[in-house]
This record gives C-alpha cells, sequence and structure tokens, in this order.
C-alpha cells in the first residue's frame, strides 16, 4: 500500500512539473491527506415522511476530488458557451446552469449510469454527468457535425445513452420520464428515472396528471423539482399559489433541500433512490438552488431581481466554494492540488472550445437524414418541386 | 354454416373438431370479418409476438374499449399489458412516447382523434421530430391509433378528421385504413415499424364486414405503409379517397357504370408518406381526376394531391382542372339533414364526376 501511494504521489509530481506550474507537490505525498470526512449537512424539510435522509454525510478524498472537478468542468463550460455566445458562435437559445452544479452532480452521485434521466432545456450539465464529452456538447452548441446530435439539435436536444434530453417544451419531459419509469419497472430492470422540471414548470398541468398516474401505477420516479427562485423573468411568488413544490405532489412524499450543497443533493438523492427501487413508487425532491446567468443567453437577468441578490449568492453559497472549503478545512486537498484541477479544466474546456469552433458544420447531403429509423431511403421533397432530397435512417 | 363447409372438408373429423372449438384450421378460405375485429386481431398477434407492445388508453381493459375494439385482450393479457389510464390525455400520451424512448412499443388508443388535441405536443415535439433532432440517437416506436372523422350524429367537436393536420409533420407517419385487411395488415405493419405511427380509424366501418382473403388471415400479413390500393380498375375518372369514403366512392362507381362510366377508385390507405405513383399512373391513363375525403377543403389531403398533381408528371396528361370532393367547409352540425349534407355522399360523387366529364 505504502509503496503504491508513492509510486501515485511520484506520478502525481511529474505531471506537475510537466505542465510547468511551480507546484510544492513534493513535499507532501497522498498519504498527508485525510482520507475521507464526516460532515453535518442541513435537514431537509419533509411531506408526508416519517423519516429523511441522513443528517451527515461521509465524502471521500476520491469523491471530493471528483465532485470538484465535474462541477468545475460544468462551471467553465458553462462561461466558455457564454463567451460563444456573445460571439455569435453559438446562436438561438441557450440556457446556462452556472450556479446549480451541485444539482446534477449530487444527483448523479446518488445514482448509476444505468438509472435513466431526464430535464428540460437547461441541460448542458446533465448531458456531461450522463456521459457527453465537453467536446461533443460545445460541437453541438456551435451546430457542428462533431456535435453530440451531430449538430442537428443544438443545445436543447442532447442526448446520450440513458439520458433523454434536453426538452424544448417546457414541462413535456415530465410525463416523458414518467413513461421511462413505466419502461423501467416494465423491464424488471431495478432501473428508475430521475425526472427533473423547473419552479416554473412546476404549474404546467401535465404534470399534475404525471403525479397522478406515477403513484397509481407506482412507477419508479424521482421527480426532481430545481427551484433557482425564477420561471424565466417571474418570481415563484408571482407565478404559484403554493411555492412548496415538494408538498404539490400531494399524495406523493416530499423533501426539500439546500440544492447549494453537493452531499445534502446527494444524500437525498440516495434516499429517493432507495424509496423508489423498494417499490413504494415515486418521490418529490425540490433543490432549492440559484442560476447566476439569467433565464438564456437573451436575458441579462437584472431586470426582475438585483445584482446584489446575485452578488450574495455568489459570495455565500456558491457549490463548489463550498465543496472546496470543505476539503481545504478537512486537509482533504491541497490549495495547489485544486489549481492543478483548475489548470486542466481549463484547458480541457478551451481543446473543446477550439474543436467547437473548427470543426466543420454538418455536411448538407445530411440535411434529410434520421427522419426515420431502421427505414428504407426515401424521397424528400426540397424547397422547389425539382428538388428532391435524400433521405437515409 | 362452418359445421356443415368442415365437414365436407374432413369427413368425419370434421364432426370433433367442431365440437372441440377448433374452428381455425377448418376455416373457409376467405372469411368475413369486421373492421374492428381485424384491428383487434392485429394487436392481439403482436402483443402475443413481442413482449415489448403493450396497449394504454381510457377504458381499453376492463370496459373492453369504447368501441370494443379491445375486448377480450385485457383478459388474455392482464394489467402489465393492457393498461387503463385516467383522463389525462397529455399526460399519458406523454407517459408513452418516454416508454418507447426507453424502449417498449406502446400502442396508444385515443377515445377519439379529436382528444387527440390535447396530446398534439408530444405526438409532433416529443416524439415525431426526436429521431432527427438527436442526430439519429434516440428513435421513437409508437402507435397512436383511434377513430377519426365522422361518426353519425357525434357533432362538431366529436367528428374532425385530423389526416391534415398529422399529414403535414415530418417524422410521422400517417395511416388510414379502409377495409378489414387494410386494417390488419397497416396496424401490424404500423406495431412493427421502429418511428411514430398516426393511424386513423373510423367508427362507422368498426362494424362493416369484409372478406379477408386467405393470406391475410396469417400472422405475418403485413401490408406496407405507403402503398396505395386499386379497389375497382376503370379508365374514365381517378378518384382519390381514404377511409370510410372509400365505400362511398365505391358505391358512386357503381351508380356511373351504369351510364357506361368507369371510375378508378385508390384507397390511399397512408397518408403520409403519400404513394403519388399509384395516383400519377392512374391519371396518365384516366386523365381525370377528383380526390374525395370527409376532412375540411382548407389545406387537407386533396389540396396536397392536387398540388403535387401539378408539380409532377401527371399534370400534362389532365383534360380537366383536378377537383376536390371535400366535407364542407364548416364545424359538424348535430342535426340528421344537415350532417349529411355536411359529407360526400354518393350524388356528390357522381355529380362531380358527370360534371368533369361533361356529362
Amino acid at each position: 500500500m505504502q509503496k503504491m501511494l508513492t509510486i501515485i504521489s511520484n506520478v502525481l509530481r511529474g505531471s506537475a512539473s510537466r505542465n510547468g506550474a511551480r507546484v510544492v507537490v513534493s513535499a507532501r505525498t497522498y498519504a498527508d491527506f485525510t482520507p475521507q470526512a464526516t460532515f453535518d449537512i442541513k435537514k431537509c424539510d419533509l411531506h408526508k415522511l416519517e423519516e429523511g435522509p441522513p443528517l451527515q454525510a461521509v465524502l471521500t478524498r476520491e469523491e471530493g476530488l471528483q465532485y470538484y472537478r465535474t462541477m468545475q468542468t460544468m462551471r467553465r463550460m458553462e462561461l466558455k458557451a457564454d463567451q460563444l455566445y456573445k460571439q455569435k458562435i453559438i446562436r438561438g437559445f441557450c440556457h446556462l446552469y452556472d450556479g446549480q452544479e451541485a444539482c446534477a452532480v449530487g444527483i448523479e452521485a446518488g445514482i448509476n449510469l444505468s438509472d435513466h434521466l431526464i430535464t428540460a432545456y437547461r441541460a448542458h450539465g446533465y448531458t456531461l454527468t450522463r456521459g457527453g464529452t465537453v467536446r461533443e456538447i460545445m460541437a453541438e452548441l456551435t451546430g457542428r457535425r462533431g456535435g453530440i446530435a451531430k449538430g442537428k439539435g443544438g443545445s436543447m436536444h442532447m442526448y446520450t445513452k440513458h439520458f433523454y434530453g434536453g426538452n424544448g417544451i417546457v414541462g413535456a419531459q415530465v410525463p416523458l420520464g414518467a413513461g421511462v419509469a413505466l419502461a423501467c419497472k416494465y423491464l424488471g430492470k431495478n432501473e428508475l428515472c430521475v425526472c427533473l422540471y423547473g419552479d416554473g414548470a412546476a404549474n404546467q398541468g401535465q404534470i399534475f396528471e404525471t403525479y397522478n398516474m406515477a403513484s397509481l401505477w407506482k412507477l419508479p420516479c424521482i421527480f426532481i423539482c430545481e427551484n433557482n427562485k425564477y420561471g424565466m423573468g417571474t418570481s415563484v411568488e408571482r407565478a404559484a399559489a403554493s411555492t412548496d413544490y415538494y408538498k404539490r405532489g400531494d399524495f406523493i412524499p416530499g423533501l426539500r433541500l439546500d440544492g447549494m450543497d453537493v452531499l445534502c443533493v446527494r444524500e437525498a438523492t440516495k434516499f429517493a433512490a432507495e424509496h423508489c427501487r423498494s417499490g413504494k413508487g415515486p418521490i418529490l425532491m425540490e433543490l432549492q438552488t440559484y442560476r447566476y446567468h439569467g433565464h438564456s443567453m437573451s436575458d441579462p437577468g437584472v431586470s426582475y431581481r438585483t445584482r446584489e441578490e446575485i452578488q450574495e449568492v455568489r459570495s455565500k453559497s456558491d457549490p463548489i466554494s463550498m465543496l472546496k472549503d470543505r476539503m481545504l478545512s478537512n486537509n482533504m486537498a491541497s490549495v495547489e492540488e485544486l489549481k492543478e484541477i483548475d489548470v486542466e479544466v481549463r484547458k480541457e474546456i478551451e481543446d473543446a472550445a477550439q474543436f467547437a469552433t473548427t470543426d466543420p458544420e454538418p455536411p448538407l447531403d445530411d440535411l434529410c437524414n434520421h427522419i426515420f429509423y431502421n427505414d428504407h431511403p426515401m424521397e424528400v421533397r426540397g424547397i422547389n418541386p425539382w428538388s428532391k432530397l435524400k433521405s437515409v435512417s | 354454416m362452418a359445421y356443415l363447409r368442415s365437414i365436407l372438408r374432413s369427413g368425419k373429423n370434421g364432426v370433433p373438431a367442431v365440437l372441440r372449438r377448433e374452428f381455425h384450421r377448418t376455416l373457409p378460405a376467405a372469411m368475413q370479418v369486421t373492421v374492428r375485429d381485424a384491428i383487434k386481431e392485429a394487436m392481439d398477434e403482436e402483443l402475443e409476438r413481442d413482449e415489448r407492445v403493450f396497449l394504454l388508453g381510457e377504458e381499453v381493459a376492463l370496459f373492453e374499449g369504447a368501441y370494443k375494439v379491445t375486448r377480450g385482450l385485457w383478459k388474455k393479457y392482464g394489467d402489465k399489458r393492457i393498461i387503463d389510464t385516467p383522463i389525462a390525455e397529455i399526460g399519458f400520451t406523454g407517459i408513452a412516447v418516454g416508454a418507447a424512448m426507453a424502449g417498449l412499443r406502446p400502442v396508444v388508443e385515443y377515445m377519439s382523434f379529436n382528444f387527440s388535441m390535447q396530446s398534439v405536443d408530444h405526438i409532433i415535439n416529443s416524439a415525431a421530430k426526436t429521431y432527427y433532432m438527436s442526430g439519429g440517437l434516440q428513435p421513437v416506436s409508437i402507435v397512436f391509433r383511434g377513430p377519426n372523422g365522422a361518426a353519425p350524429g357525434v357533432a362538431a367537436q366529436h367528428a374532425q378528421c385530423f389526416a391534415a393536420w398529422y399529414g403535414h409533420v415530418p417524422g410521422l407517419k400517417v395511416v388510414s385504413p379502409w377495409s378489414a385487411e387494410d386494417a390488419k395488415g397497416l396496424l401490424k405493419s404500423a406495431i412493427r415499424d421502429d418511428n411514430p405511427v398516426v393511424f386513423l380509424e373510423n367508427e362507422i366501418m368498426y362494424s362493416v364486414p369484409f372478406e379477408m382473403s386467405e393470406e391475410s388471415q396469417s400472422k405475418d400479413f403485413l401490408i406496407p405503409i405507403g402503398k396505395a390500393k386499386i379497389e375497382r380498375k376503370g379508365n374514365h375518372v381517378t378518384l382519390v379517397s381514404h377511409s370510410h369514403v372509400v365505400s362511398r366512392c365505391m358505391d358512386a362507381a357503381a351508380v356511373l357504370a351504369k351510364d357506361g362510366i368507369e371510375c378508378e377508385v385508390i384507397n390511399l390507405r397512408t397518408i403520409r408518406p403519400m404513394d403519388m405513383e399509384a395516383i400519377e399512373t392512374s391519371v396518365m391513363k384516366t386523365k381525370h381526376l377528383i380526390t374525395v375525403e370527409g376532412g375540411w377543403p382548407q389545406f387537407g389531403v386533396g389540396g396536397e394531391i392536387l398540388a403535387r398533381i401539378m408539380e409532377g408528371p401527371g399534370f400534362g396528361y389532365l383534360n380537366a382542372p383536378a377537383v376536390r370532393v371535400t366535407g364542407v367547409d364548416i364545424p359538424m352540425p348535430y342535426a340528421k339533414l344537415l350532417e349529411e349534407n355536411t359529407l360526400p355522399q354518393i350524388k356528390d360523387i357522381v355529380f362531380s364526376v358527370k360534371k368533369m366529364l361533361n356529362v
């Protein structure tokens, strides 16, 4: 064990100097850090539940570093998207997720990749946690052939295995997610579906239809409301007669928790997953979170909220800072190590952005493809009657 | 009657066969089956063939279907495969599409396609467009079926024809059968198709019996989606129609035949993709085209056919401008006299043919 640790620390040291950074890693080995620590996490508000998730969470060093890296990657990726949008390299709709990273990372930490997940249009973070690469995501945003949907979907229509997007119609993803859960139950594979929606979508009728059916049929579905306090430009108080989103499932048990704390989110998700897998039916989670950007890139985000509010959340509740502080104050990582991760992440994003801006757009003869799956080639009418285009599956 | 036939065919063995209720093996070559039963047979066979197929909709299970189309299926397959839903169209359509995304093969029943308007977002945005938007990553194998168009006395909110609405959308296949064979073969194809299919039945046709060929009684009998059928050959005028109106065309053709006018009646069977080749080939022969439908005239199925004829090789062969015979451009009234005068009748088709042919 000791030998292995020394080897690992040598490798770390070696890679540190290769990056050219003057890093003082050499003085400390892997074994110097605390391998894991237990943290108190906030109690969840409960609805129709006798007990909730535990009040403490154990975080290992590996987990901490992994969550940090993923959240940082997500953050930098979204900020890069902001830049590219302002340069008009990304067009149309672009809904950024920065500020909400703990939700995506915490949820994924509480389920398996073999489970299923669906969300709405603020989906870049989830595309990443569900297995997409930064390159594919950014190239999709810039509409290139190397994009995760071959450039045909754009920001709101990204898919990977067991991740059903990316959905542009507010609220539509909720019954879809319950349908995925129905398939999970039908096929008997002990998988579940995490079905996300926002505080704005929470007022959609189809969500209540879905609550009813999911509960009736005991579907293994975790409904998660990411309450970032604003549905586009309308604050929750102005849109909802009841802002207790975790109670709106009525007969569905619910929990409300701090969505800025990745450990809180993880423990609650584990709790909810256990509930579903034991056949008890659906459960609802409300994550109280915040988005730094406006609703989308066309919204500066300050006409309906104050800059002071945004700044306060950034300084007091930022999910990445919270995790970083926890790890540093418990000696689970060093400042330099985290900085190194930042450097690597920055590089990854730069590479991805480079790819996303240089990869060519999809070829024109791909225009009519992918209309039907597993079908014979067909002709598609073009813009004028003499234009007959080819379509293959 | 069946008893007699079986005796004649299998001699002394015929009696025990009949008594043992093994009719199936001693059936005659062709038999009479209603459209309703043909639809049910199709679903039964596909449910048996593939475990991933399941049905959902209002009253499909215990009630045996609002129009009794699914009679017996719940008793045979149970709660897991035949699911009664609450009255929540947009919710259960979304759930069905989600299940299809995750690999199952749902068949969604709408008690009437008029109710599908509540679900249209899922049919189009969640089902039809998804395979394209995902760059080929996410197929959606699903069938949406139910009665479409006119039914006697149901009035405005329950009588609209949605062929043109769904036929408008790339990514959907839209099927509109007429006969029992159509219904069976096309529904089986629709269920086996890996893409979203809108299957427009018609209540008027449910109880109509048709002769089903021996071939059509096989469990693998499929009619390809996208191929029209010439129900009646003729040389003087082409009548193109779909669903229950095909019956009217056939009746009108019989009337016109007495005057020596031979109509070629084309049963479209599929609205999207439409079999223009069949129509064009017929038009090149008859040189006259009338489309006949129950739906509204503006932006309808007939409008599309006429536009394509204009743009294609058929135009040069026409001896008269092609015309459309359609439902009247009004919401469907209730009173019988008014209702009758809202849909194309035999006399309307006969009139249009004679006017076009100048006789």
